[in-house]
């Protein structure tokens, strides 16, 4: 079933905010560390590894969840976040380290949290699998409805640890749903020199449950092979598989020169930039007007200019509160 | 002093140099590990290589710390030498088998019959705001394990030394390097990490501790980063007339007790500065040396620059906070005094 008008402004929304919150990030990245480039410095110090490309697969995805459901994200969330509905004034004071951060500077981008959209991170690849699968247990087990889906990148599917939960979700029967974003690239190594197959769907026969892949970083599709899957966990059927082909638009993190990138690629990406790509759909479909989606694009805008405007204006995290909340209070 | 001899190399530049001497002499010796291939090392450990000794013995690895550090095991055992990298250490957590019950213990449980020749090489702490999963040292608990020996220079002519020793070694050796003294262009490097290398291959032996600076008054020792802030808190001492000696571990494992317990037997006290966490780890161990041994050497009661123990915050106010730096250490010297 394709995505409803609703479905598709709130998707071409979500698509919108999260590369503007990308861009403002990555402009504010830069201060403080030029002309030496130096990742420390600056008012967002540490590594960033941002999402612009890969927004098809957050909105697709996430419009069919519920605060309710569990989402986990890896070192690359921030469009996992925005559409799952983390706070974004709060995820953007901590991306600065504040104190009115989600986690008050703890955590920091690679490690997002909001336990009111039950979102959660790690920044080791694979590790967000066990957690949502237990959390898919937790909810069979209390026979509280809820599915949970694990966003990986490609590259995850080569760690043992991601074997592991697919066998335990599917041997449990858990409503939990694997999204792998397929970007072609884990930092340098590409998915063709690491992979022994080249559709990640395909494993899902290992583990006995259904698989599909999307191409073409196609939101609609995607949208479609979501709602079946997440419709089917949350009917008791068990977990499924999906792989979307998607486009990595930034280096892996920022500063990354992208040297092993064959020549063009990355151009060749840019064409298929799919938010100009959503949009003139939606246009040509009737499904919205140009004014329509103006509008939605200031509103996305402005809503990012607040977000960073309360992360600069919110206090430091205080130097001693680093010894707080090591164990629950 | 001739031209060649004041060549400069960055740690980074000194291990790949190492590597690279190698493998133009031992045909065994080859290097797995993520993105050590084209990119050279996320922390420039591996460049030059692919280029000289192409795919082959330069192998890029699937994301799957568990295969390839247990296939160095087994590669090891059936007479290959391999260096592997595990990109971050905090990345032991998916892998710590192939470390820890393989690597470092099948010498033991063939009885000697099985070597392990393999280098561990990996990344090393914090300070520039990467959050918790990317910031640790983990020397305690590398150290703590029997069976694998644990080298962490501090500057590029010792790294280029234990690099070529840990290579030729016949037992496992875990090689931490510290992101902090690497030489990257896009991370701040400690100056004083960056020294003469010489071009020719040579060892440092492994096991053996360095006074860096001497002293009378206060020995202060530390490993990798924490050498840097000890020698830069010695300076600051020495203005104020207090005579700092600096003990420069460079392997954890196996520790140089004699040379530690020869320089606090000379000044009768002891500051160990650790990026590690505080509890149950090198800090105490190092403090435990002495005293086990004889204690009356001691004229006050020995303190520690340690990480404390919570996990290592992003922000950076909070982070700067818990890392040791020189002020503490001469703060940790000032309370002695006034003890
Ligand atoms: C267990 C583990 N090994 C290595 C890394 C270092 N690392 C961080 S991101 C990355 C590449 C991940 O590729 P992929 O899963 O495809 O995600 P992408 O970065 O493309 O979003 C690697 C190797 C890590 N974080 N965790």
């Amino acid at each position: 079933m394709s995505p409803t008008r609703e479905d598709q402004h709130w998707m071409y929304c979500n698509m919108v905010t999260s590369r503007r919150f990308e861009e403002a990030i990555a402009k504010i990245y830069f201060e403080g560390k030029s002309p030496a480039f130096n990742m420390a410095n600056g008012p967002i110090p540490g590594e960033m590894h941002l999402s612009d490309g890969q927004e098809p697969v957050a909105v697709g995805v996430c419009a069919h969840l519920t605060p309710e459901d569990v989402v986990t994200a890896t070192h690359r969330p921030h469009h996992q976040a925005i559409a799952k509905g983390v706070d974004l004034d709060k995820m953007a004071a901590e991306i600065f380290g504040k104190a009115t951060g989600l986690s008050g500077g703890r955590g920091g981008h690679m490690h997002i949290f909001d336990a009111d959209v039950n979102f959660a991170c790690s920044g080791i690849i694979a590790q967000g699998m066990g957690p949502a699968v237990g959390a898919a247990l937790s909810r069979k087990m209390q026979g509280k409805s809820g599915v949970a889906v694990a966003f990986v990148g490609e590259g995850a599917v080569n760690q043992g640890g991601w074997h592991e939960a697919m066998n335990l979700a599917a041997v449990w029967n858990l409503p939990f749903v694997c999204v792998i974003e397929d970007n072609a690239w884990g930092i340098s190594v590409s998915k063709e020199t690491s992979s022994a197959v080249a559709n990640n769907a395909d494993r899902a026969a290992a583990y006995g449950i259904p698989g599909k892949r999307i191409e073409g970083n196609d939101p609609y599709a995607i949208h479609e092979a979501a709602g079946e899957a997440i419709a089917r966990a949350r009917a008791g059927n068990g977990p499924s598989l999906i792989e979307v082909e998607t486009y990595r638009l930034a280096g892996h993190f920022m500063g990354d020169a992208e040297g092993y990138r064959p020549e063009g690629e990355k151009d060749a990406l840019f064409e298929k930039d799919p938010i100009p790509k959503m949009r003139a759909r939606m246009i040509g479909d009737g499904m919205a007007s140009e004014e329509e989606l103006d509008r939605i694009e200031a509103e996305a805008a402005a809503r990012v200019d607040a977000a960073i405007k309360f992360a600069r204006e919110s206090d430091d995290a205080a130097p001693e509160d680093a010894l707080t909340r090591v164990f629950a209070a | 002093m001739t031209k060649s001899n004041e060549r400069k190399l960055t740690i980074a530049r000194a291990m790949a140099e190492a590597t690279a001497q190698e493998m133009r002499i031992d045909p065994k010796v080859f290097v797995m590990g993520e993105d050590i291939g084209p990119l050279g090392g996320v922390y420039g450990n591996t460049r030059g290589l692919i280029e000289e000794f192409g795919a082959e013995r330069i192998r890029d690895t699937p994301i799957s710390e568990t295969a390839f550090i247990g296939a160095a095991v087994g590669a090891a055992q059936d007479g290959m030498r391999p260096v592997v990298e595990l990109m971050f250490v905090d990345f032991f957590g998916v892998c710590f088998d192939a470390i820890y019950n393989l690597m470092a213990k099948n010498t033991y449980f063939s009885g000697g019959k099985f070597k392990v020749p393999m280098v561990l090489m990996t990344s090393t702490g914090g300070g520039y705001s990467d959050g918790g999963q990317h910031s640790q040292c983990l020397y305690g608990t590398f150290a703590h394990l029997p069976g694998m020996k644990v080298v962490a220079p501090s500057n590029a002519y010792d790294a280029k030394g234990l690099m070529t020793a840990a290579m030729r070694d016949d037992s496992p050796v875990v090689y931490m390097y510290h992101k902090g003294l690497q030489g990257m262009g896009w991370l701040g490097t400690e100056a004083g990490a960056t020294v003469h290398v010489p071009e020719e291959s040579y060892t440092l032996e492994i096991g053996k501790a360095k006074v860096v600076r001497e002293g009378k008054d206060v020995s202060i020792v530390s490993v990798g980063m924490g050498v840097h802030n000890a020698l830069k808190a010695a300076k600051t001492l020495e203005a104020q007339g207090v005579s700092a000696e600096v003990v420069d571990l460079v392997s954890l494992v196996p520790l140089d007790r004699e040379t530690i317990r020869a320089s606090v037997a000379k000044t009768g006290r002891l500051i160990v500065v650790d990026e590690d966490y505080m509890s149950y780890g090198l800090s105490g161990e190092i403090i435990a040396s002495v005293t086990e041994h004889d204690i009356s050497v001691l004229k006050s009661a020995p303190k520690r620059v340690a990480f404390p123990d919570v996990p290592i915050p992003f922000a950076r106010v909070m982070e700067q906070f818990c890392l040791p730096n020189p002020d503490k250490i001469v703060a940790a010297w000032d309370e002695m005094k006034a003890a």
